[in-house]
């Protein structure tokens, strides 16, 4: 190619001329007049019916498919029940003692009767502190592994290698080291909060775009503006995103713990109850965690969503 | 002539585990202060990393940056940069990204003097009225200005941009280059500015400095824009010194330096 029509192809469309000629595709006032008295075609309330059609199916299918779900499994349990393990209660006796258990939660019938609501509590107050002390902890350290690649080096192996081992295996260095069950328990969700923290964390910091470190460079932040103002602002959603994974683990542990530790917990409650043959209590302790678990993580959605800058 | 910013035997060469990489070899280049330089070249031979070098981004391998008699010695605010891609932080409003400039700049000056210096940058590149938004919330246009905004309010002693309207579409980008020009015949910075852009070279600059390919990337021509200001695009359209100008960047680019890839 020569110069010639490399240099034509490389002209911008001359605007003044291309506006002109679309100005003179409009077409004149009158067609356009004429146009306009013709009978329309009628699309708006056929749209709106689909949209109302629509719209009532999405309802039903949100509603009814795990309605149907629901049934399927009420009417399998109720077969079980009667033909297969009899043992097994019947719905509409789990149903009675759900009522039962659920509309008097604060019970205080001793140390051993205590009612769901306060072992839900004790329960909470554990992954509560386990998960702020695994904060306290995993954050700053996930800034210092994000930030240097030293601290990289140092730490990373030991997180690779403690991160897929289950923290109860750690609940017998938590009872020798604290000598009594509640710190060791909160021991537990400590460790279990912690890697998530961490790697999170540092995964945050190294993701952050070049961009904003040669505007902080740019700057000349120093150390500890960069932090304030671009690492910490910069990372808050994946830290976030590491404490909602870490309380959703931190839950799901507590009560295999707490079946260990014994005292007061959902998770000894519900061991206690299986001790006792009391299997509808066990049904209502698998759904009520399963109900407190759902709003832990609609929390920390909820907090994740205020949080993220690009979703404000 | 007078160097105000001055690069003399600029070597960049960057080491990997794969070997050197020798991007600039011998680069030398003087800049009168309030000049508008445009660098241009082919993708890959090396305009950003001179901006770079510039920026205090990159410490060059060889030779020495000069900026007012002083050697440039990493980055800095009075070398305020506009990247290509704005570069805003997300989570700050479009005044608090002013701002952030503006504080750390006029850190001695009182508050009401730095919100004043903010809104009134804001207002040179007419986004005064999107001072509340956050960066999510504006086109890619205004992200752009605001940009701009920022490394105006630094009162830079140089203002880099690195292909500042690269990625903007063009009728934005005409807005964004007349808005430049009219800043700059208010402010007369000294202005680097990288660019693949012919017609943008042309028509914003002083000078063009037209750079070879990569690698051992240099300087291969330098070409003065001696049309008048203001400049006004539609008038420059039938000008046939404009299209005299363009003819010889594009000369330079595709025949001189066609880059055999391309």
């Amino acid at each position: 190619m020569n110069a010639q029509t490399l240099m034509l192809t490389a002209m911008p469309v001359g605007h003044t001329e291309s506006c002109g000629t679309e100005a003179q595709t409009i077409p004149p006032r009158e067609t356009r007049s004429v146009a306009a008295t013709r009978p329309k075609p009628r699309p708006a309330p056929l749209l709106r019916d689909r949209a109302k059609r629509e719209k009532t199916a999405l309802i039903l299918k949100t509603l009814l498919l795990p309605l149907l779900t629901f049934a399927v499994i009420v009417a399998t349990w109720s077969y079980l029940h009667t033909h297969v393990a009899p043992e097994f209660p019947a719905p509409s006796e789990t149903w009675e003692h759900a009522k039962a258990v659920l509309t008097d939660p604060f019970r205080d019938a001793g140390p051993n009767d205590k009612g769901i609501g306060w072992q839900l509590l004790h329960s909470l107050a554990r992954v509560g502190a386990g998960f702020g002390l695994a904060a306290l902890v995993g954050i700053p350290l996930g800034f210092l592994m994000g930030m240097s690649r030293n601290m990289q080096h140092a730490f990373s192996p030991l997180i690779q290698i403690l991160k897929p081992v289950s923290p109860l295996a750690w609940l017998p260095i938590g009872l020798l080291l604290f000598k009594a069950v509640d710190p060791s328990a909160i021991f537990v969700i400590f460790i279990t909060c912690i890697w998530p923290m961490i790697i999170n964390t540092a995964t945050g910091v190294k993701a952050i775009p070049q961009d904003y470190m040669n505007v902080a460079a740019v700057l000349k932040l120093d150390k500890l503006e960069l932090v304030r103002r671009v690492l910490f602002p910069a990372t808050l959603p994946y830290v976030v995103t590491g404490m909602r994974l870490s309380l959703g683990i931190a839950w799901m542990v507590i009560v295999a713990a707490e079946m260990l530790t014994g005292g007061i917990g959902i998770g000894f409650w519900l061991w206690d109850e299986w001790n006792n043959l009391n299997v509808s209590s066990i049904i209502v302790a698998i759904g009520v965690i399963g109900g407190v678990g759902i709003v832990l993580d609609l929390m920390m959605g909820f907090m994740q969503n205020r949080l993220d800058y690009n979703k404000r | 002539m007078t160097a105000y910013l001055d690069l003399q035997h600029i070597d960049m060469t960057f080491s990997s585990a794969k070997g050197d990489f020798n991007a600039l070899k011998d680069v030398n280049l003087t800049v009168k202060k309030g000049e508008f330089l445009a660098l241009i070249g082919h993708s890959g031979c090396g305009k950003s990393t001179v901006l770079n070098i510039v920026a205090g981004l990159l410490d060059a391998s060889g030779g020495v940056a000069l900026l007012k008699n002083r050697e440039i010695k990493g980055p800095g605010p009075n070398r305020a940069v506009v990247f290509q891609n704005h570069s805003l932080l997300p989570w700050l409003t479009v005044f608090e990204n002013v701002k952030l400039a503006v504080d750390k700049v006029m850190a001695d000056k009182p508050r009401a003097e730095r919100r004043e210096w903010v809104m009134h940058n804001l207002k040179l590149v007419h986004m005064d009225n999107a001072a509340d938004k956050r960066p999510g919330e504006i086109s890619g246009g205004m992200k752009q200005r605001v940009g701009i905004a920022r490394a105006l309010a630094m009162q830079p002693d140089v203002l880099l941009m690195d292909e500042p309207f690269g990625a903007l579409d063009a009728l934005t980008r005409a807005h964004l280059q007349d808005s430049v020009m009219e800043i700059q015949a208010k402010l007369n910075n000294t202005v680097l500015m990288i660019t693949h852009d012919v017609d943008e070279a042309v028509l914003l600059s002083d000078r063009i400095v037209m750079m070879t390919n990569g690698p051992s990337a240099g300087i291969g021509e330098i070409l003065d824009v001696d049309l008048p200001r203001p400049r006004d695009r539609l008038t420059l359209a039938q000008d046939p010194r404009y299209h005299h100008l363009r003819g010889q960047v594009l000369a330079f680019l595709y025949q001189k330096h066609l880059k055999e890839a391309a």
